[in-house]
């Protein structure tokens, strides 16, 4: 019987181990510090590397073209001024969010479980982040003016507008990203050490070293570690729902039908997690694979993930019934017709797309076969992502399209250039993540260490 | 005068032996005691008398720094150096400032939580004696070390080392300066 199947039977009887039996301090160590640490580069990394490094190289022609040109060659025309590039920049600032629920909510809750998944979420929030922040940049028409947003004194005596959520955006974001980005490397350093004591190349064992920052492993040192790290995951939990929140009011702050309510905030959260552990899913199921991680990154872990995409998708299901609730009850006619244009209007495809994908489908996953099938799960996950990024499209662009006044109402269609900036920035997003896991232990490897049975101290605990 | 080692370092296979060794080497009386484990043990801590630090005070601070320097810069140049008169609307309009006040609390407490955790640390340090003892690497693997440095007003390079091997240890050995 081979292990997965193993694992399978144990899920669906309820006896669910977080790691598989069998595993020493030495054998989880060695195990994800070779990865890194090995010379051969194998060709399950190296082939979906280059076809990330082709996708980067269309990110790059697509932004210099659009800093030669301008914002003109995407399809955002009046009234639709947001187009695809807010599209994206609201469905990769969502996906990273999975990131930091996982490593700051779940230790929080305690969730042991989290432990072999949070350093390669986290690394997804890091990546999926600056593929966010690509877009509201390149929108701005003039990029290399960005720091404008910024309050610095400048010559010009203006200041920024601080009542304007897109500058409320600008400090959620940021913040996001420097916390993301702290966390992830307080996390790091116990594992870079660990690399720095095992590598025999000198190259390799000066970079790591610098980056351990001379971490050894020392009683006093892991008391303050703990509480720095129970600290910065108490920092980050209302973060994270801060940021989608903050980008809800992007919208809702705005007087435009279908965007001017007060249920996106929780909506935007729960959509951003949907997403994010979608994402986590689509990552996690090559990897275990290529890697044959499925001792670390076990079943339960799959199931646990599954259950959390399925609590949030019914928080946006109810969301979504809601929203045409309140179109109704409003009385408004330009809320009612916000929601009979979603409905009826020119996209409705897209919104019955978006019903499919996040509402009908993912209801698979109420069956524990689903949810213990790497295939359906893997193929759920991508239908979720798609979805979110329908859910987006239809808020942006369905509401800009048609807002108050039909003399400006107008058809909204994405160029080429649209399209080449988001595959581009799919091919950064997974440079980056290939990056990470050939050069850093995907893993958190001492946290993985207090989850084998031998972590215990077994014996004279009382005092 | 700088004593001729650094200490004395022991080795052990499992964390229940390490919080075993740390609480009798307590008991002994020796207070300049360094337990080294490949990851955090909650007893070892408690053997070695670790209960408190000042991270959290410290991060608290941070974030109350941080929230003031968002409400006051927000307050500063919406009122004072850029006031723009939206309709009539008062300038102090507080409740818009919230969420910068708030993302910058948090910003100031992260950026003080890890900047702490590394002073506190006396981190990064670039040399440290303990790296001397060859086995030491297994440290962050699966060796869980004991050193009594000889700062110890009851070490003895004799003594010391004599007592640590009665602690059923893999192995004792000197920790060269």
């Amino acid at each position: 019987m081979s292990e997965e199947r193993r694992q399978i039977i144990s899920v669906e009887r309820g006896r669910v181990p977080v790691i598989a039996p069998g595993h020493t301090f030495a054998t989880v160590t060695d195990k994800i510090s070779t990865i890194v640490l090995t010379r051969k580069t194998p060709l399950y990394w190296l082939v979906p590397f280059l076809i990330a490094s082709g996708l980067l190289m269309v990110f790059l022609t697509a932004v210099s073209y659009l800093f030669v040109k301008g914002v003109g060659i995407w399809g955002i025309r009046v009234p639709v001024m947001w187009g695809w590039a807010i599209t994206n920049f609201v469905w990769w600032i969502g996906i990273g969010h999975a990131g930091t629920l996982i490593s700051a909510i779940l230790l929080l809750l305690n969730q042991s479980w989290r432990n072999s998944i949070n350093r390669f979420a986290e690394a997804m929030t890091l990546f999926a982040v600056a593929c966010a922040g690509t877009y509201p940049l390149l929108h701005l028409g003039r990029p290399w003016l960005f720091y404008w947003l910024f309050p610095y004194p400048n010559t010009m005596g203006v200041q920024p507008q601080f009542r304007s959520p897109l500058v409320w955006d600008v400090f959620a974001v940021s913040t996001y990203a420097t916390v993301s980005l702290l966390f992830w490397f307080v996390g790091l350093i116990p594992d870079l050490a660990t690399l720095r004591d095992r590598t025999h190349n000198r190259w390799a064992k000066a970079t790591y070293g610098i980056l351990a920052m001379g971490w050894r492993g020392a009683a006093s040192h892991w008391q303050k570690y703990e509480t720095a790290s129970l600290l910065l995951a108490g920092l980050a939990t209302p973060l994270v729902i801060s940021v989608h929140t903050v980008v809800s009011f992007d919208f809702t702050v705005a007087i435009v039908p279908g965007w001017h309510s007060t249920i996106f905030p929780p909506y935007f959260v729960a959509g951003a997690i949907y997403s994010g552990f979608a994402m986590v899913l689509v990552l996690a199921i090559p990897l275990r694979a290529m890697y044959g991680l499925g001792d670390l990154i076990t079943m339960r872990h799959l199931d646990n993930m599954a259950k959390v995409m399925l609590a949030t998708g019914q928080i946006v299901a109810y969301s979504y019934l809601f929203e045409t609730f309140i179109g109704w009850y409003s009385a408004n006619q330009y809320e009612i017709y916000a929601i009979w244009n979603r409905l009826t209007g020119p996209y409705r495809w897209t919104y019955y797309a978006l019903i499919l994908c996040n509402l009908v489908i993912p209801q698979l996953l109420w069956l524990k076969k689903i949810r213990t099938n790497v295939v359906w799960l893997f193929m759920i996950s991508l239908d979720v992502l798609v979805g979110m990024w329908l859910e987006r499209y239809v808020i942006i662009v369905v509401s800009l399209s048609r807002d108050f006044l039909p003399s400006s109402w107008a058809h909204y269609w994405p160029t080429i250039w649209d399209v080449a900036t988001y595959v581009g920035t799919i091919g950064l997003f997974f440079f980056l993540f290939f990056l990470f896991i050939r050069s850093l232990p995907m893993i958190s490897i001492f946290e993985v260490r207090t989850l084998l049975p031998q972590a215990e101290v077994t014996e004279g605990v009382e005092k | 005068m700088k004593p001729p080692v650094y200490g004395l370092m022991a080795e052990f296979e499992s964390p229940t032996a390490l919080a075993a060794a740390a609480r009798r080497v307590r008991e002994q009386g020796y207070r300049r005691v360094e337990a080294y484990s490949p990851f955090p043990i909650e007893e070892v801590n408690e053997a070695l008398g670790l209960h408190h630090n000042r991270l959290p005070m410290l991060v608290l601070l941070g974030g109350i720094l941080g929230g003031l320097t968002g409400y006051l810069m927000q307050y500063y140049i919406a009122v004072v150096d850029f006031p723009i008169n939206v309709g009539g609307r008062p300038l102090h309009s507080w409740p818009s400032f919230i969420i910068i006040t708030f993302e910058l609390t948090i910003l100031f407490a992260a950026l003080t939580t890890v900047l702490g955790l590394l002073g506190l640390c006396g981190l990064p340090m670039p040399y440290h004696p303990v790296f001397n003892v060859p086995r030491f690497a297994l440290a962050s693997r699966d060796r869980f070390f004991l050193c009594i440095e000889a700062r110890d007003p009851m070490f003895d390079r004799h003594d010391t080392a004599e007592f640590l091997s009665s602690l059923d240890p893999r192995e004792v050995c000197e920790v060269a300066h």
